[in-house]
Order: C-alpha cells, then structure tokens, then sequence
C-alpha cells in the first residue's frame, strides 16, 4: 500500500468529480446536482439562442422564490411585471423535463432552504445554483458553490463545469457558547474577525466543538454566509446530526442505497495531518449577540457596543468612507447600538427562517405586542406547516407580527417586499448593502431573536436582557 | 463571446471599497432580457443624489470620465450576489476592464465570460495608478492582454496575472461550452463511474 498524503473533506469531494484537468490546471468538473430559480432566464434563453439542450433534466430541479409574492402567493405575484420571471421558469423547466417545485407546490420555497429539506442536499456531492447562497447546502458536506448565468447555461448543457481549484481555509470555533449566542452571531462575528473579502478565493470549512455541536439549522446560517467572509464555498464535515436530518427526507437515498451511502459519507471528513493553506481559529466563548451597523457585513458589532467614530480613524480614505457609511445609515458617531430605533422587522431569508429561527423568534414575541410592522417569512411551505402546527403562527400574528408565505421576500428587495427609503430595518437576512431591501433602505443584520426583540421595544436590544 | 485583446481608453479610479452587485444593479432590473441595453442600469442608485438626478459626484457622470473603458476600483469589487447582469450592466456601458486589488469571486468569473477582464493587482499598485490618473494630463490607459501589460499616461508600466484559459477563451472570444462537448467522451467516462461507485449521486428519486 503506498503512502498518501491526509486528505481533506474538499479535496476528497473535488477529486471524485475531477473528470479531466488541463495543462494549465483547469479542471472540468461533474455536478451532480444544480438547483434553479426564476433568474435561470438568463441561462435558458442563452441556450434557446444557442439552440443548445439541456443534458441531464433529471439532475435539475426547479425552484420558484425569488418573485415570489408572501402576500398573494396563489397568483405567483400579483404585479404582472414579477410574475413574468416566474412563468418563464414554469415554461422552461416543463419544455426541458425538469422537476419544478413552482407556485402552489407543497414542497415550493427558498432554494437553500427546500434542497437540504428535500433531501437533494446530501454529503460528498457537487451541488451548484445560480446564486451567491449556495453555500448553504455545504453544511451537509457537499462542495456547493453559486455560478451566474453563464455558468448556469454551462451546466445546462453540459452538467459540468470548468474550476480552478480553490485554496483552501479552515475556520475551527471551539468552546461553548454563551446563553443567547447563536450561529448568526458567530457568523456576523467571524466575518468581522477576517473581512468581507477575508476568504477571497478560497473554500472554508468549519470545524471545532461549537461546529459540531450546532443543529443542521445553525450549520445552514453558517455556511450561508460564506459569500459574505468571500469564501467561494463552506463546508461541515457530515455526522450523525448529518445523517440523521437527511434519514427519510423525500429525495435522500433510499434501502440499500442509503447504507452504501452512509458507510461512504462516513469517510469524507478531513484526515488527522491534512493541511489546510489558512486556519483561523475563534474562541467561541468571546462572542456576543451582534448585529451590523454599516452597508457590509464586515461592519459588525456586539449589541454591547458603540459605533465607530470618524475621527478615531486615521487612514484618510477609510475615514470617509466611514463618514459616508454613516450619513447613509442615519447615525451618530459614538452613538449606543442599543438606541437605534427601528422602523420594521424582517424574519426570513435562506440565512435564517427555518422552524429552529422561527421558534426562537417566538420565545421573544410570546404575550408581547410588536410596536413596528414586523413579517415572519418561513422558508417554505413545509415550515410554514410545521410552525402552524405548533401555534407560532397564532402566536404572532397575536403579537402583532404579520405571517407571511414562503418566498426570499424583504431579503432581496425584487418580489414586493421592501423597506422603504430612509426607514431602518432589523433584518434576519445577509446583506446589508446600500438599497438592498428597497432603495434608500438602511438593513441592520442580526439573529432571529433580536430581530423579534427589536419588533417588539421598536429599537436595538439585547434579546439576553429580554425576559 | 466577445474576444478581448488590447483596450486603450479613459480610466475611472472609483476608490471606494466593497462596491457589491446591488450597487453595480439593482434587484429591481435583474428580470430584464439580455436583450435590453443593461448600460442604463449602470451604478442606477449610486450614480443619483437624494432629488434622483445624476450626480455630478459620481465620476461616471463627469464629462471627462463619461467615455469610460475601464475602472480602477478598490477590494472586493462585485461582491455578493452572483447576478451577471452586474457584467451585463458594465459591458453595455462601454466598461470592458475592471482593475482593483481583489474581486468578488462569482463577479469574477462573470466578467471572464463576457468578454470584460478583470485584472488584479496588489492595492500598492492600484494606489499608484490612481495617483498616475490625478496628476497625468491624460487618463488614457492601454491595457494589453496578449502580453499581459498595462500602460499608464506617466509612462509607467505593469504587469498582471491571469490564468491561461481564461486568457485564451478572452483572447479567442471562446465559448467554453464547445469547448467543453469536445471532450464529451471523458465526461460520460466519468459518468459512468460515478454512477458505479456512488449511484445515490446521479439520480434523483
């Protein structure tokens, strides 16, 4: 037997899909799973155009969120200009036999949330969609990565795609984490730790005993983020948790396949010895409830916290750029996080609306009343479901809270659900980019359940201090 | 795709980092055909005040700066959200070079696939062709992609990486989806063994 070098979870997922690598250290690699939502337009017309087909149907399945409408869902949306995008993802999945999970499917929601949900996420596989959140699905150890357009219709055509290996980063979090921090916190955290562009270009995987001892849910905001730290992908090495999420999901291997595929998944994770080109290491233990303050999600505080002051920075540019945050945002150098006020409330998103957020945004809001407008957006039909079942909804919408349908809603800014200009909104979601959530919106990033906390005091708050 | 091999144009230093793919377009114009001029949609939000008007803040509403080719931006050009109408947006407003010491990386690959170059360079560099582009008379640059170079009006040259694929699906205007149906072989090769070895991976039940 001959010697080799430990190998990581990556290296072991890129290897088996590794058809060909050229001279110059392209490789072209086989995806065996690409999920699709409304902006496959693009991608479809490339290939109408073309007058190309679409290779494997059968590895491609559909799904309708981005436009869709949490208010009037039966009608796709009910502005005739949004539900354009979702009748042509209806047109072109049916004319290439792709699998759709459209408008008034049970099993219709967020791309990121409905695939691990479904059973089409599973360890050791290459996953791709063209969107940036992609990550996600990589908590259950799979190499998932987002591609536009283009490389949607190089899928398409081809199920494969051409990669450059990444460089690889390993992030190991340790220690337990205080009462009221949850994996939002870690994530918004991390990313202010290493940067926006932190892990440029390279693949992440999260390791160490509070990674491990997160539920699937809290993996899934984790990887979520990835795009946000500038990872190309995040992975988790798959476990028991794995398996036992994935264990008689609807399209999760079934019989024999299922024990064929445990007893692979088993050997996917990183070997002892294997070398990673970065580590980063964070004390789990230091993280405090956080929230972003700026237009990147870089710009993250603890709840605790102050914000920056112009003056204090001594780097010309990057005072300005402070300044301009600033007056973009509408708030006060040295000001207390805890006294911004806010004007509604945002609970949904690929990063946080799964029945995990959304009980935990239900503890907050139990018996209290919201003092702004606040939505709970669940991450899909099935979640819907499920919270009903067991009263959030009620709950609520008892305290004020509005319940919504599925969809990626006030996240993205393009179905409907907006913030309007100069309003501040405490948002669940990932981005808190300029206009974002609407023109003019100014988002403040956090957990479920200090965004529950803000709906119901109408300003930043420490969900830890709310009893 | 469009083939890219020498570009000499005027160039917009945008010294502002992080400029993410909302900014370059927002979500509101992403349901449009690729067939609709996506320059319009350039920086939309960015490039107004506050009345709605262009502002004459933004360099690209400068006149001298209106003919842009190419932007000198800052870290983490096109981060976020991986929609190419943000390259759509670029290329139809005569912007066929981004250069700025990192890119988002989807925004990246984007860019490669249109016909428009992303050059990375080391922020040092970046701060010294900005500088160039304040005390030149001119604001003309030459980038040449065949020999990798780029040429500021003080005289000064730099050299850039790129990986040579890329570089030559750029300088042949390659689509990489023929490219890649030469090798349909090796692919249904590996297919094949895949769904051998790992048959849960290549069918959806």
């Amino acid at each position: 037997m001959s010697y080799s070098e430990p190998k990581t979870l990556f290296e072991k997922i890129w290897s088996r899909h590794e058809i060909l690598t050229r001279d110059d250290g392209v490789s072209l690699l086989s995806i065996d799973r690409h999920l699709c939502h409304e902006g496959s337009f693009h991608a479809f017309d490339k290939l109408k155009m073309e007058n190309r087909t679409v290779r494997c149907p059968e590895l491609t399945v559909a799904i309708a969120d981005h436009y869709v409408s949490t208010s009037f869902p039966e009608k796709g949306n009910e502005v005739e200009a949004l539900r354009v995008p979702i009748e042509k993802l209806e047109i072109n999945s049916k004319d290439a036999g792709i699998r759709l999970y459209g408008v008034g499917s049970n099993e219709q929601g967020i791309v990121h949330v409905v695939g691990p949900e479904q059973g089409l996420t599973i360890p050791g596989i290459t996953l791709v969609c063209g969107d940036s959140h992609t990550a996600t699905h990589g908590a259950f150890g799979c190499l998932a990565f987002g591609i536009g357009a283009s490389e949607v219709a190089h899928v398409l055509a081809t199920q494969t795609l051409w990669q450059t290996k990444p460089k690889t980063m390993r992030i190991n979090i340790n220690g337990s984490l205080s009462d009221g921090v949850v994996a939002k916190d870690i994530i918004l955290h991390l990313i202010s730790v290493i940067g926006a562009n932190g892990a440029s270009g390279h693949m992440i995987e999260y390791a160490g005993s509070t990674i491990r001892g997160l539920s699937m849910e809290g993996r899934m905001t984790i990887c979520n983020m990835s795009i946000e730290a500038g990872g190309r992908a995040g992975m988790v090495e798959p476990d028991q948790k794995t398996f036992d999420y994935l264990k008689g999901r609807k399209h999760a291997p079934k019989f024999k396949d299922w024990d064929l595929a445990i007893e692979d998944w088993k050997t996917l994770a990183t070997e002892p010895g294997a070398t990673f080109d970065k580590e980063v290491t964070v004390n789990a233990e230091k993280i405090a409830p956080s929230l972003t303050w700026g237009n990147s999600p870089e710009e993250t505080l603890p709840v605790t916290g102050y914000i920056p002051i112009p003056e204090d920075e001594a780097d010309i540019s990057k005072r300005e750029a402070l300044q301009s945050t600033l007056e973009y945002m509408g708030l006060a150098p040295g000001q207390k996080i805890t006294d911004i006020s806010i004007d509604r409330v945002f609970i949904g998103s690929c990063t946080n609306s799964r029945i995990e957020d959304l009980r935990s945004a239900a503890r907050i809001a139990q018996g209290k009343k919201a003092l702004v407008p606040a939505i709970i957006v669940p991450g899909s039909t099935l979640i819907k479901e499920q919270a009903e079942a067991e009263g959030l909804d009620k709950l609520f919408t008892d305290a004020g809270f509005e319940w919504r349908s599925t969809g990626c809603s006030m996240c993205v800014g393009m179905n409907g659900d907006i913030t309007p200009p100069g309003e501040r909104c405490a948002s669940t979601s990932n981005r808190n980019f300029k206009g974002r959530q609407g023109p003019g919106s100014r988002t403040h990033l956090m957990s479920p359940a200090m965004a529950a906390a803000a709906a119901i005091t109408g300003r930043v708050t420490d969900a830890r201090d709310f009893g | 795709m469009e083939a890219f091999r020498k570009l000499a144009s005027i160039a917009a230093p945008i010294q502002v980092a992080n400029i993410d793919t909302d900014q370059i377009i927002p979500a509101r114009f992403l349901k449009t055909p690729r067939s609709t001029d996506h320059g319009q949609f350039l920086f939309h939000d960015m490039r107004r005040g506050k009345d709605g008007n262009l502002s004459e803040e933004f360099i690209l509403n400068q006149k001298e700066f209106k003919t842009s080719g190419i932007l000198v931006a800052d870290n983490n050009f096109g981060c976020g959200s991986s929609r190419e109408s943000a390259v759509y947006a670029l290329h139809d407003a005569g912007i066929k070079c981004v250069i700025a010491p990192s890119f988002g990386d989807i925004f990246y690959t984007n860019s490669l696939k249109n016909g428009l170059l992303p050059i990375k360079l080391d922020r040092s560099i970046v701060q010294a062709i900005w500088k160039a582009l304040a005390s030149a008379n001119s604001s003309e640059v030459e980038v040449d992609l065949e020999n990798q170079t780029i040429h500021l009006p003080n005289g000064s040259t730099y050299d850039f990486e790129i990986d040579p694929f890329r570089k030559q699906c750029l300088l042949e205007g390659l689509d990489d989806i023929d490219l890649t149906l030469k090798y349909q072989e090796s692919i249904e090769q590996h297919e094949l063994s895949e769904e051998t070895n790992y048959p849960w991976t290549r069918s959806i039940d």
